[in-house]
């Protein structure tokens, strides 16, 4: 996947500025910044659901129905009659699609999906009375179904607890070794170190773009912070598209 | 036996009694899964004003060639997505939300509606438009009636599970596929299509009661949504017979009659229904071990 000279943005007014760069077929990246730095707006770009100012991204292939995308403010009705099993059966769209059948060999999906994020015996329950934690695992059960190559997760450890992300963080390394494409937004530095070899450094524009260790350093973190200036509603149209000498 | 007299021989012994049943039964069976969606979706009320909004569109043809079904649906579907578009072209350009822009129009197309029916037609054609008359159904409107719930069991076969998933979670259905927007389209033309069915038996006044109410019967029954739209069209069956009979031993108008038991089967399930029902919100019994 490739963003050449990505702005993405609301309004007319960016949020994420001039961003370039390339994310290998299987990298394992984490997109950090503070908040307001533009990653959710990133990730909704790439995930097809917000069109670019300007720039392109190019998924170099991929059709949206090979993205998984994981939202941080999850839009559910929680209220709605479903159980846990339908729901993550939904993650099966791609295969089933309008008419195809649930029957055995979604089964043999479902189970397994269920179990490798702990919710065992959760099949019938409503979706409405699972803690937060549960909601964050079975949602993780339904991108695993999703057999996504580009797997897309914003914030996926918030407000979680730390039994509950370090299995969910178990399952990030394993469609990593399934040479997956997985890019995340985090904000728990020591899980980024640990856990992700690349890092995206966002403040409204890219930081830095490299290994983690180069890019998580004090000097950086510091420019993230003052980058993030506020949204100014008489902003001067940019003129950066104008000048042939920044497309690079 | 006057449990047969009462219950099946008014079936028995009038043939507009057996038209009217088959018309009751048609509507159950295509009006109650829709209006499941329509109250999973929050979108009771807008059934309702769209119910308004499609007057004019079946005055129309209700003037072009009287008491026609066909006519009045075709009518009715042309104004019902010419509102529904119209409400939605303005809410999205001027900011207005999307319910007051919708009132504004479903207002001004009952009120065309009326004049319409008022210049046009007696005040007879008035009252049979707003409230409907279950009780002469001939045979073509018969027909139109059982060939639209087919269709909807049918479109609503097609665009089932898009149409769950984007009730669930409207943002997913966006990432894995383009069917949100078609099959929240398809879901609306049945609406209407209900709607004008409903109309003949009910008037445009009541025709989204035997939607509406069966659906809000099935939430205090049912915590599953096959379970729900289950309930849901055995009520609106068992309504539709109990209004019936009910119209037929006490002289009340049919379809208020029909929407009144629906009414009181609601305030019973309120009261006692398995799911939140208030007598069981009252002794819930001793909270359990896990």
């Amino acid at each position: 996947m490739r963003l050449r000279d990505v702005t993405l943005g609301y309004d007319r007014h960016p949020a994420v500025h001039h961003l370039s760069g390339e994310i290998a077929p299987g990298a394992l990246l984490a997109v950090v910044g503070p908040n307001g730095a533009g990653k959710s707006t990133l990730f909704r770009g790439i995930a097809g659901i917000l069109k670019p100012l300007a720039g392109s991204i190019e998924t170099g292939g991929l059709d949206i129905r090979d993205i998984a995308y994981l939202p941080q403010t999850v839009d559910i009705d929680r209220s709605f009659p479903i159980s846990v099993y339908d729901f993550v059966g939904t993650g099966l769209w791609r295969k089933v699609g309008f008419f195809g059948g649930m029957g055995k060999g979604a089964r043999d999906k479902i189970a397994p999906a269920l179990a490798a994020v702990g919710l065992n015996g959760f099949e019938n329950r409503a979706i409405g009375t699972l803690s937060g934690g549960q909601m964050q695992r079975m949602l993780f059960a339904r991108v695993l179904l999703q057999d996504a190559r580009l797997i897309v997760l914003d914030e996926p450890f918030n407000a979680i607890d730390a039994k509950t992300s370090a299995d969910l963080v178990a399952l990030v390394r394993r469609w990593h070794a399934e040479k997956r494409t997985v890019m995340a937004a985090l904000h728990d530095m020591d899980l980024v170190r640990a856990n992700f070899p690349e890092t995206l450094l966002l403040a409204r524009g890219p930081v830095a773009w490299g290994l983690t260790a180069d890019v998580l350093n004090a000097e950086n973190l510091a420019e993230a912070r003052r980058m993030c200036e506020a949204f100014d509603d008489a902003a001067a149209a940019c003129v950066v598209d104008d000048l042939p000498s920044r497309a690079a | 036996m006057p449990i047969y007299d009462a219950l099946i021989a008014p079936f028995t012994e009038f043939e507009f009694m057996r038209r009217a049943l088959a018309a009751v039964i048609a509507l159950a069976l295509g009006g109650a899964p829709i209006g499941v969606f329509l109250m999973l979706r929050r979108m009771s009320l807008v059934g309702d004003a769209m119910a308004h909004a499609i007057l004019p569109g079946a005055a129309i043809g209700f003037m072009v060639s009287g008491l026609n079904l066909f006519a009045m649906t075709t009518g009715g579907l042309i104004a019902g997505f010419t509102v529904a578009i119209l409400a939605g072209v303005v809410a999205r350009s001027t900011g207005l939300k999307e319910d007051a822009s919708l009132a504004t129009f479903y207002l001004a197309s009952l009120a065309l509606g009326v004049t319409i029916v008022s210049v046009k037609g007696t005040n007879i054609d008035l009252l049979h438009v707003l409230f409907g008359n279950i009780l002469a159904m001939d045979d073509a409107t018969l027909l139109v009636i059982a060939a639209n719930a087919t269709v909807t069991l049918l479109v609503l076969a097609v665009i089932y599970r898009p149409l769950v998933i984007e009730s669930v979670d409207p943002v997913f259905l966006r990432t894995v596929s383009r069917a949100g927007a078609p099959s929240h389209l398809a879901f609306l033309a049945l609406v209407v299509l209900n709607l004008v069915n409903g109309f003949q038996a009910l008037g445009t006044l009541l025709a989204v009661g035997l939607m509406v109410l069966p659906a809000g019967i099935a939430r205090f029954w049912s915590r599953d949504i096959t379970g729900m739209i289950c309930i849901a069209v055995v009520s609106a069956l068992v309504s539709g017979y109990a209004g019936l009979v009910l119209s037929y031993q006490t002289r009340v108008p049919s379809g208020p009659a029909i929407i009144l038991v629906c009414a009181a089967l609601y305030a019973g399930s309120v009261l006692f229904g398995s799911v939140g029902g208030l007598v069981r919100q009252m002794f819930p019994g001793r909270h359990l071990e896990a």
